[in-house]
C-alpha cells in the first residue's frame, strides 16, 4: 500500500495523538483505521455513516447518557473504557431495559499515547461483547495539551424495556426488602490506591462489571415484584438509598451487621477515615423487592458470580420518610446521610 | 468474610459493649455530666449511638476536641491569603479545606486556580517542597498534641536538610489548658472527663493529675472504639460515685503515665508554649504551640507577612458554647437551618469531627 | 482527637535519614515514620497518625484490659435474680 501524503508528516510515525487526528482529514482516518476499527467493527460501524440506522424491537425505549472522566484512566481492575461501557449498560438495565446499542464519543488530549488509547478501545470492545451490546456510532475530537486529562469518554445507550415491568425510584413500598448484591467500596478504594502513592497501598481491585445479565435473570424470575433497582456509583450505597428514600418519600432502615465489606476495603476505609457506604462502586446492585419475593431474588443473584455475596440489608419503612437509618451492632440507630461531596480523608 | 482487624474489632464487640452498658446502668446512682475532649471520640460516640444507649442519668457533653473546629478564623483567613499566591503550593490535612473563613474556603481558592493539595502527613508536604524547588510549599500545621510530633519532625527535617522553600502555618493547641479553662468557667457543669487517648499516648497523663486534684474531677484516658469508650465512661462513673478525683488510665495498651519521651523532646526542640485563640472560646493563655525563634524562617505567618489579618465571626454561630459543652448542637437556633454542612456558619459544622456536624449527620431527630 | 490507626509493622526502611516503615492494616498498607518508636520490631503493632507511628501497642496491656472486661461477663457481675429478690421470696 502506498501513501501519497498531502501532509508531509509520515502518518505511521505518530505514537501519540496529534491535533490533526481530530481534524477530519487523512490523519483522522488513519486514527480510525489503526486504533478504532480493528476492535470496534460491526455491521453498523463498518458503514462509516454519520449515523447508525437501527430497527428497534417494539416496546418502550430507554435512553441514557454518561460521561466518564475517571482519573487515573487505568486502575486496578479496569480502565476508563470498560467503565464507560459497563456504566451505561447498567443505567439501562436498572430501568428494566435490555441494553442494545451504545454510542461512544471521545475527547482526546494532544500527546495522549496511541498505545494506551488502543488498549482502552480494545477493553470497550470486550466489555461490549460480554454485555451483549453493540457500539454502533461514535465520534472523536482532539483538544490541545492541557485542555483535557488524556481522555474523556461519553457513552449513550438505548435499550428496550420489558413489557409490563415498571421500575422506578418512586415505587418503593413499606415492607419491601432492600437487597445488596455484594461488597461495598471496592471501586472507590481501588481508585484511591492508584492515586495516593506510598501514603496508601493496597491490592483492592475495582468491581467494574455489567449487571444486565444478572438483572435479566432477576426479572425473568419475578418481573413484577421488583419495585426499583439502582447501581450505586458515586456517593456509594448511602447516596443510592437516600435517592430511593427521597423519591418515594418513604423511610429505609438497614442493619450494620449485614453490610458486606471486603477485609482490605475495611482496612483501607479505617486508614483513610472513610465510611464504606459512601465509597463508589461500579458493579453492584441495590434491589427493592416486595418482601415475599426477596428469597427468590437472592437465590437468582447468588447463582451469579457478581451476586454471590448478595444479602438483604434492610427494609422499607413508613417511619422517617425520606431518611435512611441504620441500626448499629449495638442496637442504637443513626442516620445514613448523603456524603457531602469530595471525600476528605479525615485526620482527626 | 469478616477477618477481624486486630486492636480494633475486639473493641467493637457488641456483647462486651452491652455488658459495660449494663454495669454503667447499675452503678450510676445519680446524674453525672461527663465531657470528652476529643473530636475522634465525639464522632465515635455519636456515630455508634453511645449517647443513645447510656442511661438518662449520664449526660455526655462534647468538648473542644476538634482542632479544625478551634482553629481561629484569623488562621483560616491567613491560610486563604497565602494559598492564593501564585508561587505557593498550599498543603493541608483534608479536613481544613472546607472550613469557611470570611472570604471563602480553601476549596474555593483551588477552584480559582490556587495550588491547594491534601496530604496525609507533613512529611508529604516536605517531599513536595523537595520536588518543587522553584515553589514555596506551605503546610497548615493544625492539631492537638497528637499531631505536634509529626509537625515538629517536618520542621526539624527541613532545617536539617536546608529545605528553605518549606514553611508551616501553625495552629497547634493543647488539651490541659482547655480543660482548666472549662473547669474555671462559672457556667461549668462538667464533673468528669474522658481524656483523649492519643493525646495521652504522646504526652502521658501525668499533667492531668494536678488538674484532677485542683478541680476535684476524675479524668480517665480513654480510647475510641465503643467498648473502650464505654469502659472509660464506666470508670469515670465509678470514680464519681466513689468521690475519687483521680486520673485512672483506661487505654493502657497505648497510654502510659510518662507518654512518649522522644516525641515530647522533639516537640520541645521545635515549639514553645504560647497563648492561643480558640475559635468560639477566645484566648486561653499557654494553650498553644509556636515555633521557636531558631526555626522562625519556617514560620509561614512571618514569611508571607500575614500576621495582621483579622476576621469576624458570624453573629449567629454559637460554636463557642457548643465547644465548651454549654450548648448541645441541636440547641443552637441556627442548627440545621441557617447552618448546615452545605453552608456552615462555624467550624463545628464543617469538620467531620465537629459536634454540630456529627449531630447533623447522625442524629435522627435532626429536621 | 485523632484518627490513629492500629496496624502491624511489616517492613523497615530509611528515607532522607529518617527511620521509616510499612504498616499493614488488614491488607492495606501505609508508610509511616518510625522515629518516635525507635525500638519497634517487625511484627509489632503500632498506632499511626499523620504518617507517624506514635506508640508501640502493648500486647500485654491489651490482653489484660480485654480479660478484665470479659470477666465482667463471665463473673455475672450483674445478675438480676440475685440483686433483686423476687416477690415469692419476700
Amino acid at each position: 500500500m502506498t501513501i501519497a501524503p498531502i501532509c508531509p508528516i509520515p502518518i505511521m510515525q505518530h505514537e501519540t495523538v496529534q491535533m490533526a487526528h481530530g481534524a477530519g482529514g487523512r490523519l483522522s482516518q488513519a486514527l480510525m483505521q489503526r486504533v478504532f476499527m480493528p476492535h470496534l467493527h460491526n455491521a453498523f460501524l463498518d458503514l462509516l455513516d454519520d449515523q447508525a440506522k437501527l430497527d428497534l424491537p417494539s416496546g418502550r425505549t430507554a435512553f441514557t447518557t454518561d460521561t466518564y472522566v475517571v482519573s487515573p484512566i487505568f486502575f486496578p481492575g479496569g480502565n476508563i473504557g470498560e467503565l464507560a461501557v459497563n456504566g451505561t449498560v447498567n443505567d439501562l438495565a436498572v430501568g428494566g431495559a435490555k441494553p442494545l446499542y451504545l454510542s461512544a464519543g471521545f475527547v482526546l488530549e494532544e500527546g495522549f499515547s496511541l498505545v494506551e488509547l488502543e488498549t482502552i478501545v480494545k477493553s470497550m470492545a470486550e466489555a461490549a461483547r460480554r454485555a451483549g451490546v453493540m457500539i454502533v456510532t461514535g465520534d472523536t475530537k482532539v483538544v490541545g495539551k492541557g485542555q483535557c486529562d488524556r481522555v474523556f469518554i461519553n457513552t449513550s445507550g438505548i435499550g428496550v424495556i420489558r413489557e409490563g415491568v415498571n421500575l422506578s425510584c418512586r415505587n418503593l413500598k413499606a415492607g419491601d426488602s432492600i437487597i445488596l448484591s455484594g461488597t461495598v467500596g471496592d471501586h472507590g478504594m481501588a481508585i484511591m490506591t492508584s492515586r495516593e502513592g506510598l501514603s496508601f497501598q493496597s491490592r483492592i481491585t475495582s468491581d467494574c462489571a455489567a449487571l444486565n445479565g444478572m438483572i435479566g435473570a432477576i426479572l425473568d424470575e419475578v418481573p413484577f415484584a421488583i419495585h426499583a433497582m439502582r447501581d450505586p456509583t458515586r456517593g456509594g450505597v448511602a447516596a443510592t438509598l437516600n435517592e430511593l428514600a427521597n423519591s418515594s418519600s418513604i423511610g429505609i432502615e438497614i442493619h450494620e451487621t449485614t453490610i458486606p465489606v471486603k477485609p482490605d476495603v475495611r482496612g483501607a476505609c479505617e486508614l483513610l477515615g472513610i465510611d464504606p457506604l459512601h465509597v463508589a462502586n461500579e458493579g453492584k446492585l441495590v434491589v427493592a423487592v416486595a418482601a415475599g419475593d426477596a428469597e427468590k431474588v437472592l437465590k437468582v443473584m447468588r447463582s451469579f458470580d457478581l451476586g454471590r455475596d448478595a444479602v438483604i440489608i434492610g427494609s422499607v419503612v413508613d417511619d422517617h420518610p425520606g431518611m435512611v437509618v441504620m441500626r448499629t451492632v449495638y442496637g442504637s440507630r443513626r442516620i445514613i446521610d448523603l456524603p457531602l461531596g469530595e471525600q476528605l480523608p479525615r485526620i482527626c | 468474610m469478616l477477618m477481624p482487624m486486630k486492636h480494633i474489632d475486639e473493641y467493637r464487640d457488641p456483647a462486651l459493649a452491652r455488658k459495660l452498658l449494663d454495669e454503667i446502668h447499675r452503678k450510676a446512682s445519680r446524674h453525672w455530666t461527663i465531657m470528652e475532649i476529643c473530636g475522634g471520640q465525639t464522632h465515635s460516640i455519636i456515630r455508634n449511638g453511645i449517647d443513645q444507649l447510656l442511661p438518662d442519668t449520664i449526660e455526655l457533653v462534647h468538648g473542644p476536641g476538634c482542632p479544625v473546629c478551634v482553629t481561629p478564623l484569623e488562621s483560616i483567613e491567613r491560610a486563604l491569603a497565602i494559598a492564593a499566591w501564585e508561587e505557593v503550593i498550599f498543603t493541608s490535612f483534608g479536613d481544613m479545606l472546607r472550613v469557611p473563613g470570611n472570604s471563602g474556603d480553601l476549596f474555593m481558592v483551588r477552584s480559582a486556580g490556587g495550588d491547594v493539595r491534601i496530604v496525609f502527613s507533613p512529611l508529604d508536604a516536605l517531599q513536595i517542597a523537595r520536588d518543587n524547588p522553584s515553589k514555596e510549599v506551605v503546610f497548615f500545621a493544625v492539631g492537638f498534641e497528637t499531631t505536634a510530633p509529626a509537625n515538629a519532625m517536618a520542621v526539624w527535617q527541613a532545617a536539617r536538610e536546608g529545605i528553605n522553600n518549606f514553611s508551616v502555618l501553625v495552629s497547634q493547641v493543647m488539651v490541659p489548658p482547655a480543660m482548666r479553662a472549662i473547669l474555671s468557667s462559672p457556667d461549668n457543669r462538667v464533673q468528669g472527663f474522658l481524656a483523649a487517648g492519643h493525646v495521652c499516648a504522646v504526652m502521658g497523663y501525668e499533667e492531668y493529675e494536678p488538674i484532677a486534684r485542683e478541680f476535684q474531677v476524675p479524668i480517665v484516658p480513654t480510647g475510641f472504639e465503643p467498648v473502650e469508650l464505654l469502659a472509660g465512661i464506666l470508670k469515670t462513673v465509678e470514680l464519681l460515685e466513689e468521690g475519687k478525683a483521680e486520673v485512672v488510665n483506661c487505654y493502657g495498651r497505648v497510654v502510659s503515665r510518662a507518654g512518649n519521651p522522644v516525641a515530647q523532646e522533639t516537640i520541645q526542640k521545635v515549639f514553645k508554649v504560647t497563648d492561643r485563640q480558640w475559635r468560639g472560646i477566645g484566648l486561653i493563655p499557654g494553650s498553644g504551640l509556636g515555633l521557636r525563634k531558631e526555626f522562625a524562617r519556617f514560620d509561614a505567618e512571618k514569611k508571607f507577612n500575614v500576621t495582621n489579618i483579622s476576621a469576624e465571626e458570624s453573629p449567629l454561630c454559637m460554636s463557642g458554647s457548643v465547644l465548651q459543652g454549654i450548648l448541645k448542637p441541636d440547641g443552637c437556633p441556627a442548627f440545621a437551618k441557617e447552618c448546615t454542612p452545605q453552608h456552615p456558619l462555624g467550624a463545628t459544622m464543617v469538620s467531620s469531627e465537629g459536634a454540630c456536624a456529627a449531630y447533623y449527620k447522625y442524629h435522627l431527630d435532626t429536621p | 482527637m485523632c484518627l490513629a490507626i492500629p496496624g502491624k509493622l511489616i517492613e523497615l526502611t530509611t528515607e532522607n535519614g529518617l527511620k521509616m516503615g510499612i504498616i499493614d492494616v488488614n491488607g492495606s498498607k501505609t508508610r509511616a515514620c518510625l522515629e518516635y518508636v525507635p525500638d519497634i520490631k517487625i511484627g509489632q503493632y503500632t498506632i499511626v497518625h499523620a504518617g507517624f507511628a506514635l506508640k508501640i501497642i502493648d500486647e500485654e496491656e491489651a490482653a489484660e484490659s480485654l480479660k478484665l472486661w470479659q470477666e465482667l461477663i463471665e463473673s455475672g457481675a450483674f445478675q438480676p435474680d440475685e440483686e433483686f429478690p423476687s416477690q415469692e421470696s419476700l
